[in-house]
């Protein structure tokens, strides 16, 4: 029998933040009674779930797939989900914000710029009392923004759901404390020290399936400040000075409808994505509408309880 | 390629995010839309320039004051290495982010102001430096263009800090670098103001020095986080105590033991989601089943047979405290060590360090916010562990209060 022999000396990037990150998701299982996982259909939610899924390994994730659905999404990314949550028999739990706007508890905004990404906060936060949860993991990275760049791989959130940036638990070595008076939760972050590029590089390396809007494809959108805006879901009105088109784009993030920018890419392969990402000259955020309201719209969203 | 976590100290003003903004920009790693932002804050700040510090200092408090409160960690690549860096305030009150930066990093950067010299904040930052064993040491002399980069100058700074150095506990690497991060002297490119200096740019350093992780690649350490047990069709008997090496290396076939049991068997398969391993090291996540069924919990540790670590209820520590509550001796702390937690009780104060002048204070000891000094602990169940210097996995803790859940110290076990 022959024996591969690895040797310690280089393990590559890649491997060593899967490793982390599995660490962290297994923490989470172990030190909560009640974790939930962050799942838009986005790639870093996608990256979680395959991670969350090889922690495990060969028992089923440990705890429900979670998404908090403003109603404006791209279809394929509900049809990627529910694909997911079949083919892994994963346990799905959905926050409608239209349900906390019918409740009167958010207040959808009006305008031409309109978007549910602010108001998602509120039914987070409702979707995490009603179930019970402790523990919400999510994909943020600490590379995305600024506010992001202080934030704690186990962060926590007080009874109110609130962040404190200025009060935060320090973090060392590998030891997580998630320790909390009832009522509070905790986020966490196991992604944290990925790059976007560290999670392309990964979804090649791992062959890990992608919804379409990812790659090239043919759309009708319109220039909205830096960002293509999508025309075909009908969530986004083009103004009478903004001129709908087809152009060839790919989404480099995909959240909600009103507040996802594409960009002009003819990049139809994942080889193809990581070589255009290696030679982006923007963040994947600069296309994010909701980032650039203001010079801390992260900081003050998180402080409210987004993710 | 591989990856290389760093931390960055240095005090007010030294102009740390500068450098680390300089690092960033000079190796094209600032976006477009990064450097548009940081354009509108600076004119509307009043700045000249362009404020690099503006890339680091995220938090609102930050931008108002211009200082940085908090940890942030920066992430950037070339192609030869991936960085992390854990840029840590320099100001007296934040002592417990530069102990929390410092603690996963193999690297430091020291930053001094060439105008200023070696000065208290400096020896305090290496004093940690050292402390968290980090065994490789940047000094960067900044602004040398403030001391029109002259050579006598870098030479009596570094003179007095390796000297400094040397009377340190434990042993550090120097590499010493002039500087203007300002203006990108020796950042990436290497000056034209200084040709004295024959040394690397700071990046070409960071890019090739090899480094220790302050991991014992040979006491094989196996914490367990959390025992998969599908009880599934498929895999009916399968019982995987899943966790990350924490030191040495485990194959299959090797004998272990788990502790505190002390039953031993051997290790029937390394389970991963992408198939079984003959071997995996330090830091890999995995899954370990064994040819015995034995009673194996998360907080429990398999280790090689050949090679147990310590096993006591008692440890002599050196902390840092973090509370703005003193430690209260007999008060009730959790302690957590690796994937295990115990409760805790201070018995002893043996004597506080006085991080500006490194003397120790035996008498009417009493920790309070930022302290560091050794303390004894007595714990309700016993702990595994390695001195500190031979593993900082597994010879690392914290303490967390009882009554408030905050994390209150970091402790690093003697041996």
């Amino acid at each position: 029998m022959s024996v591969e022999i690895v040797t310690p000396i280089h393990l590559s990037h890649l491997r060593e933040l899967e490793s982390e990150a599995i660490f962290v998701l297994r923490e989470t299982a172990a030190q909560f009674e009640n974790p939930g996982l962050l799942f838009s259909g986005g790639k870093d939610s996608i990256v979680m779930a395959h991670l969350a899924r090889k922690a495990f390994h060969p028992a089923k994730i440990p705890f429900p797939l979670v998404h908090v659905d403003t109603g404006h999404n791209f279809p394929e990314t509900i049809a990627y989900r529910d694909q997911f949550v079949r083919d892994y028999e994963a346990h799905l739990v959905v926050g409608y914000v239209q349900d906390s706007i019918d409740r009167g508890t958010a207040v959808e905004e009006t305008g031409p710029t309109a978007s549910r990404n602010s108001i998602q906060t509120v039914t987070l936060l409702e979707t995490i009392e009603k179930h019970g949860f402790d523990a919400m993991l999510g994909g943020g990275r600490r590379d995305e923004e600024k506010a992001r760049a202080k934030e704690r791989f186990f962060s926590h959130r007080d009874a109110f759901g609130q962040w404190e940036p200025k009060n935060q638990r320090p973090e060392l070595w590998n030891i997580f404390n998630g320790r909390k008076a009832f009522g509070e939760h905790f986020r966490v972050f196991p992604l944290s020290n990925w790059t976007e590029m560290d999670v392309w590089q990964y979804i090649q390396a791992e062959n890990i399936p992608l919804p379409n809007l990812y790659f090239s494809h043919p759309r009708r959108v319109f220039q909205r400040g830096r960002a293509w805006l999508d025309a075909e879901t009908g969530f986004v009105s083009p103004q009478l000075d903004e001129v709908v088109e087809e152009r060839i784009v790919r989404f480099r993030t995909i959240g909600d409808v009103t507040c996802t920018g594409a960009v002009d890419s003819i990049a139809s392969s994942l080889d193809h994505i990581v070589a255009e990402v290696a030679a982006a000259r923007q963040t994947e955020r600069g296309t994010r509408a909701d980032d650039q309201r203001s010079e801390t719209a992260m900081e003050d969203r998180k402080r409210e309880g987004y993710f | 390629m591989d990856l290389l976590r760093f931390s960055t100290c240095g005090s007010v003003d030294d102009g740390k995010s500068t450098l680390i903004g300089r690092l960033l920009y000079d190796s094209k790693n600032i976006f477009e839309d990064q450097l548009e932002a940081m354009e509108t804050s600076s004119r509307k700040r009043g700045d000249e320039v362009v404020n690099l510090a503006l890339l680091t200092d995220g938090l609102k408090a930050e931008r108002e004051q211009g200082i940085t409160i908090d940890v942030a960690y920066r992430y950037f690549a070339t192609p030869r290495r991936k960085f992390i860096i854990a840029d840590t305030p320099g100001h007296i009150q934040y002592t417990r982010n530069m102990v929390t930066g410092a603690s996963t990093s193999q690297l430091a950067i020291v930053l001094i102001d060439a105008r200023k010299g070696v000065i208290e904040q400096t020896r305090r930052h290496s004093y940690i430096v050292n402390l968290l064993r980090i065994g490789r040491v940047v000094l960067a002399v900044n602004k040398m263009d403030l001391v029109d980069f002259d050579e006598a100058v870098y030479r009596r700074i570094v003179a007095e800090y390796r000297e400094f150095a040397a009377g340190l506990q434990n042993s550090m690497e120097i590499t010493a670098i002039p500087l203007a991060a300002l203006h990108g002297d020796n950042i990436v490119d290497a000056s034209e103001n200084m040709s004295w200096y024959g040394g690397p740019t700071l990046l070409e350093h960071l890019e090739s020095v090899e480094v220790a992780d302050g991991i014992d690649h040979e006491d094989a350490r196996f914490p367990v986080q959390w025992v998969i047990r599908p009880q599934s069709p498929e895999h009916p008997d399968f019982r995987g105590y899943a966790g990350r090496i924490a030191g040495g290396r485990f194959r299959r076939g090797d004998r272990v033991t788990a502790l505190p049991s002390g039953f031993s068997s051997v290790i029937k398969s390394i389970h991963t989601a992408d198939g079984d391993l003959e071997e995996a090291f330090v830091p890999l996540s995995v899954a370990l089943t064994l040819e015995d069924e034995i009673d194996i919990s998360r907080g429990d540790m398999l280790v090689s047979s050949d090679n147990p670590p310590q096993h006591a209820s008692e440890i002599s520590a050196i902390i840092c405290w973090f509370s703005e509550k003193k430690l209260l001796p007999r008060g009730k702390y959790y302690l957590r060590h690796t994937t295990r937690e115990v409760q805790a009780l201070v018995t002893a104060l043996d004597y506080k360090v006085n991080i500006n002048t490194l003397e120790r204070l035996d008498e009417d000891v009493n920790f309070s916010f930022n302290d560091i000094g050794r303390i004894r602990i007595r714990t309700s169940a016993p702990l595994f562990f390695d001195a500190y210097g031979r593993n900082r996995q597994t010879g690392s803790f914290i303490l967390i209060d009882a009554g408030t859940n905050e994390t209150v110290a970091a402790g690093m076990i003697d041996g």
